[in-house]
């Protein structure tokens, strides 16, 4: 159940805003502010438990000590509203009003591309966190831009990879009509060939999203007759097409390949109707052995009485990259900041993260698996992590896509 | 392609017919006796589906019977249904003697805080319901599985269609309901009780959405963004079917159903566009839908909502606008964040009074005015990214773009009126946004485009907000002066009424026509500006909800002033602004501070201030 938070603090501070000049600057001694905004509001499944799990690890960085030699490191969290017009507002205030050093966050593709386009211009840091879209760090990438998690190129790559040199040659996609559903499945038809040779596509739906009409888009799918299945649907189309699929036996004799299907955001919300044996990039936190990842995973639950989300993970590490490059840099100057951070290694409880200097993309992996039932609830077998420092876009083809843009 | 597939392709469009047709009979009876256009419906099928999931596994518990499956999805449309009471006892009742318009603002605030109260009770996470009993399985058709479920929500339909034409013609209630959609005045002259007749058709619209939403929990989880998911769409069908008839609904929602069916299989990414597709093509064609008729009271001299005597202002008003004026041109003194703030507050406020240019002085009730604003950017974008052209022409471009555009829709929107009109004006704006959604090579998709920056000598926050006021209170000055000139009176003469103004020689299409014009054209202009100020252009400039924003602006400051909107637009802005960053429940408050507005000013802030002044406004 969500809390309900609205901070007296900031209700007194934004009240006193208009009168008060902004006088919090960021000299020697006082706390390191760094601006997160993301879509609380909207996306609220990933953005709570992304920003439960930062505090938590900004409580751990100040308990050990804080940042840059004693000082303390502050998030200010900001709802970006979802849409750029707003998010661009919103880093303005955070840049201007708030002070803060740089800014990290985003969930939404033309959030990110948007506030990334706003930083380059401001010449300040910006870290997005969760954004999928391979333009980000690609075609419409710049200096000050830096991306953390696994793009959708990168996670379709993984899934590819785990089914190279299967017999099955007649592919159907599933995908919704977005942008990362369209790069999805672009992505997946460009690297289908390699691994299994002389793989035709024999059927391509893409329903809106959040608006699925499952009944039809599972019709016109069985009809193709495909051995396989890539799907990118997520949230509530997910389960309305797993149901749908499930009662019409479009999944028997299938390999489904399906991209975030293994995270508990979408994998919680399946429950009983999980389908057995389909090849997922997801999150199986409970599997993760690494002390670091167990204490991290212990933590939380204990702090938040709730088992950890992919967002909860990203958010931790994150706040460790950040950390990291706070102490690194031992400076607030963007320009420095955006040097350290490039080529950056850091210890996380994923294990090491680089952030490419070449394309400013993190190498942080996701976990490739399989689905299964345990009782009444989905989880991932066999799962392994995927480092993704195995799966970045090859150089030569970032070096044009940068270089055009 | 075989038989067997067509028919069963068929029968899943049936079932989604059938769905749609539950949900929007509901809207159509609410539309038809209260004239409300109930933004507030889809939040009721959200939470009838919320609802349900919570009470169907507790009932399932006790027994696995179908029975009490099916018990358990009546008792959630009833419990929405006494949801629809409440807001209509406490809200709506309020406010039935406003514009009408007004009335749409406060269920468009009813919306902003069902999703967050939906977020405070149930959480962020989906939740599925359990599938119903007996019906679980698939049964073989020829050669194909298909859902028993399914085949049942197919029958679901006819059955709800057969309960309400009894409902309709064999009891008084019923008889109410249709005397009072086909001429609401006339019922109430002859002494039927309003109030109690409102708050049963309420009830009933509620609970049908309801039901729609309960029965939509085998097949999908609750998730919070139902609501806006199916709106737009019930509106759709309402609209294509004709506004207040319920066997028009049906036929509409088998329409659509089919067609999405059959689309598919054709155009894989044509969901996004097809129903808009088709309520164009049909509102072009059939002004009234396919089974509506002419509101009874078109000829009928009413009283007009909207500027009525657009006279000076006053002595203290006149004191308020330069206050106004001062502060906005102070604002770089204060705060960079707040020169921010007030860029933004003069672009809204300048497409928001662009579009009461439109509503209050010309009764052209535009749902889809964003896609004015949002062309306006993208001409403008376009021309700096892709052609590499500097701010000062690429600005001179966006009200080109954004009349050009309102010059083709505007020819077949103006050939209608009131909802009618509304409807189609939201169709060619979701139209206009799935191209381009969907044209990526162009417009970069729903990514966008980035790289709209302005001049080196403009980028400073401070010179552009000067720019921008400049181009702001010139083009608001200009309006306000064709609202002045015999055009403008010409206008309202339209408004008032169409037959008369004919009478005396007035050319109403083509008036109606160069206002639509006009009023696209500054809103293409502010469009622009906005592009500037944020860098980046996207197709959530043109989508519903940004036409949703610009008319809440409209409405908070009141369609009956000049300089109404331009207040309206101020007041929502920093609302939004001021809640946002203090609490991720920021549409509660919101939508809260909407409602409070709604019935403290039923006529909007100029409307209060004119109260204040004594006089109308």
């Amino acid at each position: 159940m969500a809390r309900f938070t609205l901070s007296r603090r900031a209700l007194a501070a934004a009240a006193l805003a208009p009168l008060a000049r902004p006088a919090l600057a960021q000299g020697s001694g006082g706390a390191i502010r760094i601006g997160e905004l993301n879509s609380y509001s909207r996306m609220a499944a990933f953005a709570v438990p992304y920003r439960n799990a930062m505090q938590q690890a900004q409580d751990a960085v100040n308990a050990a000590g804080g940042v840059m030699g004693g000082r303390r490191l502050e998030f200010v969290f900001r709802d970006d509203g979802a849409t750029p017009g707003d998010a661009v507002r919103v880093a303005e205030e955070l840049l201007t009003r708030e002070n803060v050093a740089f800014l990290v966050g985003t969930f939404l593709s033309n959030v990110g591309l948007a506030v990334a386009d706003f930083a380059n211009q401001r010449k300040r840091l910006f870290l997005a966190t969760e954004p999928l879209t391979d333009a980000l760090t690609m075609a419409q990438g710049n200096r000050y831009t830096f991306r953390l998690r696994p793009s959708t190129y990168m996670q379709t790559r993984m899934l590819v990879e785990a089914i190279r040199g299967r017999n099955v040659k007649r592919w159907a996609i599933v995908a919704p009509n977005y942008e990362y559903g369209q790069s999805a499945a672009a992505n997946f038809k460009r690297l289908l060939p390699d691994a299994i040779p002389g793989a035709e596509i024999v059927a391509e739906q893409f329903p809106a999203l959040g608006r699925i009409d499952a009944g039809a888009t599972v019709g016109a799918l069985g009809q193709a007759r495909p051995e396989g299945i890539f799907n990118a649907l997520f949230g509530a189309d997910l389960t309305a097409f797993v149901r749908e699929g499930n009662t019409r036996g479009l999944f028997e004799r299938r390999t489904v390949v399906s991209l975030l299907t293994g995270e508990p955001e979408y994998l919680i919300p399946l429950g009983e109707e999980t389908p057995e044996g389909w090849i997922v990039t997801g999150y199986p936190w409970e599997q993760v052995e690494t002390p670091a990842h167990k204490a991290f995973v212990d933590a939380y639950r204990a702090r938040f009485n709730d088992t950890p989300r992919k967002g909860s993970l990203l958010g931790y590490v994150t706040v460790q990259v950040v950390a990291n490059l706070l102490n690194t840099a031992n400076t607030l100057d963007n320009e420095k900041l955006v040097d350290a951070l490039a080529d950056l290694r850091t210890e996380t409880v994923v294990g090491p993260v680089v952030m490419r200097g070449l394309d400013h993309q993190g190498t942080m992996g996701t976990w490739v698996g399989e689905t299964t039932l345990r009782g009444r609830q989905g989880a991932m077998r066999n799962a392994r992590y995927a480092d993704g420092a195995d799966y970045m876009f090859p150089e030569a083809e970032v070096r044009a896509a940068r270089r055009a843009s | 392609m075989e038989w067997d597939f067509l028919l069963v392709q068929a029968l899943s469009g049936l079932a989604s017919a059938s769905s749609l047709f539950v949900i929007a009979s509901g809207l159509t009876i609410v539309f038809g006796v209260t004239r409300i256009v109930n933004f507030a419906h889809g939040s009721f099928y959200m939470l009838g589906a919320y609802v349900a999931v919570t009470i169907l596994p507790w009932l399932l518990e006790i027994d696995r019977l179908p029975s009490l499956f099916f018990a358990g999805v009546l008792v959630s449309a009833l419990a929405v249904g006494v949801l629809g009471v409440v807001m209509e006892v406490l809200l709506l009742r309020r406010i039935y003697r406003v514009p009408e318009l007004f009335q749409l603002l406060a269920t468009f605030g009813v919306v902003l805080i069902v999703q967050d109260l939906v977020l405070l009770l149930w959480g962020p996470v989906d939740i599925p319901g359990p599938r119903a009993p007996g019906l679980r399985h698939g049964v073989y058709i020829l050669d194909q599985r298909f859902p028993a479920y399914e085949l049942f929500l197919i029958f679901v339909g006819p059955a709800v269609l057969g309960l309400l034409w009894l409902l309709m013609h064999r009891t008084r209630f019923g008889v109410l309901i249709r005397a009072a959609t086909q001429d609401r005045e006339m019922v109430g002259a002859l002494g039927v009780n309003q109030a109690m007749l409102f708050t049963g058709t309420l009830f009933l619209g509620a609970a049908l959405a309801g039901l729609g939403g309960a029965l939509q929990v085998p097949r999908v989880a609750a998730n919070p963004q139902m609501d806006l998911s199916i709106i737009t769409e019930a509106f759709v069908v309402t609209v294509i079917g004709g506004m207040g008839s319920v066997p028009g609904a049906f036929l509409a929602a088998l329409l659509i159903g089919q067609l999405q069916a059959f689309g598919v299989l054709i155009f894989p990414k044509i969901t996004l566009v097809l129903v808009f597709l088709l309520m164009a093509v049909v509102l072009v064609v059939k002004p009234w839908g396919l089974l509506g008729r002419p509101d009874a009271a078109a000829g009928r001299a009413v009283l007009p909502e909207g500027i009525i005597d657009p006279r000076g202002l006053d002595g203290a008003s006149r004191v308020l606008v330069l206050a106004g004026l001062a502060g906005v041109l102070a604002l770089p003194f204060l705060d960079a964040y707040a020169v921010k703030v007030g860029t933004e507050v003069l672009i809204l406020a300048l497409a928001a009074f662009s579009l009461n240019f439109l509503v209050g002085n010309g009764g052209i009730v535009s749902f889809g005015h964003a896609a004015y604003f949002g062309l306006g950017a993208y001409g403008a974008g376009l021309l700096v990214v892709k052609a590499g052209v500097p701010m000062e022409p690429a600005l001179i471009a966006a009200p080109i773009v954004g009349g050009a555009f309102a010059a083709l829709f505007g020819f077949f929107v103006v050939r209608l009126s009131g909802i009618y009109l509304a409807m189609l004006t939201l169709a060619f704006a979701q139209i206009a946004y799935a191209v381009v959604f969907q044209w990526v090579e162009v417009t970069g998709g729903d990514n966008g485009l980035v790289g709209v920056w302005p001049s080196a000598w403009a980028a400073p926050r401070e010179v552009y907000h000067y720019l921008v006021a400049a181009c702001c209170l010139l083009a608001i000055l200009a309006l306000r002066r064709v609202v002045h000139a015999p055009f403008g009176a010409t206008l309202r003469a339209v408004r008032d009424s169409a037959q008369r103004a004919d009478a005396i020689g007035v050319d109403v299409r083509t008036h109606r026509w160069l206002g639509f014009t006009l009023a696209g054209a500054a809103a293409g202009l502010a469009g622009g500006l906005y592009a500037f100020s944020k860098g980046s252009i996207d197709p959530t400039l043109l989508g519903i909800p940004m036409s949703v924003d610009f008319l809440s602006m409209l409405l908070l400051g009141g369609i009956q002033s000049v300089l109404g909107p331009v207040a309206g637009a101020a007041a929502f802005h920093a609302v939004k602004d001021f809640f946002m960053p203090l609490t991720d429940h920021w549409r509660l408050f919101l939508g809260l501070s909407i409602i409070a507005m709604v019935l403290l000013f039923p006529r909007g802030l100029a409307g209060a201030w004119a109260g204040l002044r004594g006089r109308p406004a």
